[in-house]
């Protein structure tokens, strides 16, 4: 059936079902909108005028605007054509691509379809995300254009998927104690005393209480519970590719970061972790939003797991053991962070520069040397009286600032400017 | 071989002093002193006087400021990369490397354009990277940014 001109040359075209799952969502909001006129006024004319102009109108768009969307592969890019009235064409890079994103939506999977997302630098939304294709071809399109970015050969027609080496499978119980031990529990440790004291006000009081925290309460449990379905089933892998993040109950996503392409990572350690020795490390790749869809994710590579598992893991994601954060600010800097100046230590080694800060939650930031786009020291009128300045080592990405080696010593700072940023340029390639 | 003396800090041109000089008394101390003349209406001689010192001291500090702003604004080319700093109370120095440079951007709006001046902005590819120079004369932003434009290619790096 190629009688279509639109589709030779290598173009292809989406899913034919991704009208029906893209204005899926559009449909039912304004199903619920007609649904709810209809049962106020008198059987709505409007609605059902909406209905049958609506809904037919949507359907033509939605088909026209798939007809107009193509895509196809060279060596060098990925050619996306979309638009129906103005047209759209654009050109991504293959050589600039710094993550791939395989993610299937719950209304998707159903029809074993998915979507593909390049995650390319400088953008703000993902490039031309290909929404939807069925499963096995997505899969095959991800291997493809991973193999062309790393400009790696690979001999026959049909690339077959690289087979993944699993490293780390986050359990279900650590994932959901972990979720509850945090925001979850002091919501409701600060509630709980409340709501008795209100009781024993009375009935009244009690109703205020509850309708004023209800807002709150449900933002965190919803939050809680996003939480828990994203990264239900955290599985990270090691593959040919790069490193593999699959994760989702209802969505499920995953994500392909290609060696060399982390950003920055950070390890969070909060105060209610610490006594079952949890983690929660998140990492950084140029060219992820962090907004949107992205949020919930958080930017986990590994959403909880023991201190030691961790660190093992971010080793070998970066390529070699991490130098010890083991010196410490100078004695003056308790003035000016009298809380977390003992946490305040960096380490440095040829490859990696590591900071730790925090208060309630002991954070670790790691930039690798080779990634740091520019440094920048601050000095604040305080910091200046005590000696003392703050060296920011920023990193690509949106997610994480990179590292911030706060209130060091003032020389010790303008040293570690100099020698940074010695390291900081490599010879051209 | 004895090493090179270090290259010299550079600074904006003078005439950026000049236009944020300019400012203060446009913004400041004109409006102040219209409106001491108005007060002159319900307050009488006195108020006239009051609202004519406290302009003038206002005036005189952002002056004051609006100096050693501009005295601490430098900035270095060094071999690999380029080095700014600014600020007076919060002192801060960026360095960033040319091969990191993603592009560089020269603005410049009407007033600085009437005293031939752009500014020069250094974007990477992290977001918190603040280098920019204000107070350039056109042709020295010019050549500033094709330097820095021809340097970045030379040595670009990638993400």
């Amino acid at each position: 059936m190629t009688a279509d001109p639109a589709e030779q040359d290598g173009w292809a075209r989406l899913h034919p079902l991704t009208p029906l799952l893209r204005g899926g969502r559009f449909a039912l909001v304004l199903l619920a909108v007609v649904g709810q006129q209809g049962l106020r006024d008198s059987p709505g004319r409007a609605a059902a005028v909406l209905l049958a102009v609506g809904v037919p109108a949507g359907a033509l768009a939605g088909w026209l605007s798939w007809r107009a969307m193509r895509y196809r592969v060279t060596p060098t890019e990925l050619q996306v054509e979309s638009g129906v009235l103005f047209r759209r064409s654009r050109r991504v890079p293959l050589a600039r691509v710094q993550a791939v994103d395989v993610v299937r939506p719950f209304y998707a999977r159903v029809l074993g379809l998915a979507e593909l997302r390049l995650e390319v630098v400088g953008a703000g939304d993902a490039e031309a995300p290909l929404a939807f294709l069925p499963d096995e071809r997505a899969g095959a399109l991800r291997t493809q254009l991973l193999d062309l970015a790393a400009g790696r050969e690979r001999a026959g027609d049909a690339p077959a998927p690289e087979p993944d080496r699993v490293l780390v499978v986050v359990p279900t119980g650590p994932l959901v104690w972990s979720t509850l031990l945090g925001a979850p529990l002091v919501s409701v440790v600060v509630l709980g005393p409340l709501l008795l004291g209100a009781l024993a006000v009375g009935a009244e009081a009690a109703a205020t209480v509850v309708v004023s925290a209800a807002p709150v309460l449900l933002g965190v449990g919803s939050l809680a519970v996003r939480r828990i379905l994203s990264e239900y089933g955290f599985t990270v892998a090691e593959s040919p590719d790069g490193l593999r993040l699959r994760h989702g109950l209802l969505d499920t996503r995953s994500q392909t970061i290609p060696p060399g392409r982390v950003q920055a990572i950070r390890i969070r350690e909060p105060l209610l972790w610490r006594r079952f020795g949890w983690v929660r490390v998140e990492v950084d790749v140029a060219g992820y939003s962090g907004g949107g869809e992205d949020q919930a994710g958080g930017g986990a590579l590994l959403p909880v797991a023991p201190r030691e598992l961790a660190d093992a893991l971010v080793a070998r994601v970066l390529g070699g053991p991490l130098p010890v954060a083991d010196v410490a600010v100078p004695p003056a800097a308790r003035w000016r962070a009298p809380l977390q100046h003992r946490r305040l230590r960096i380490g440095l080694d040829d490859g990696h520069v590591v900071a730790t800060s925090g208060v309630v939650t002991t954070t670790t930031d790691i930039a690798p040397r080779a990634k740091v786009q520019s440094l920048r020291t601050t000095q604040g009128p305080y910091e200046r009286r005590l000696g003392l300045a703050t060296l920011h080592v920023d990193t690509a990405g949106r997610r994480l600032p990179g590292a911030v080696l706060a209130h060091r010593d003032a020389g010790e700072a303008a040293t570690l400017l100099e020698l940074l940023s010695r390291r900081m340029a490599p010879a051209a390639p | 071989m004895t090493p090179a003396p270090p290259p010299p800090w550079r600074r904006p041109d003078p005439a950026l002093l000049r236009l944020r000089r300019l400012l203060v008394l446009l913004l400041v101390a004109l409006p102040g002193a219209i409106g001491s003349l108005v007060l002159a209406v319900p307050a009488g001689g006195a108020g006239v006087l009051a609202g004519l010192a406290a302009t003038a001291a206002c005036s005189g500090l952002l002056l004051l400021a609006v100096e050693r702003r501009y005295a601490a604004w430098g900035y270095l080319e060094r071999d690999d990369d380029l080095l700014v700093r600014r600020g007076v109370l919060v002192r801060r120095t960026s360095v960033v490397p040319y091969g990191r440079m993603q592009y560089v951007d020269v603005t410049a709006g009407p007033l600085a354009r009437r005293f031939d001046l752009a500014m020069v902005t250094l974007h990477t590819a992290a977001a918190a990277t603040d280098a920019s120079i204000p107070g350039l004369r056109t042709d020295e932003a010019a050549r500033l940014r094709d330097r820095l434009a021809a340097l970045g290619e030379a040595r670009q790096a990638g993400v």
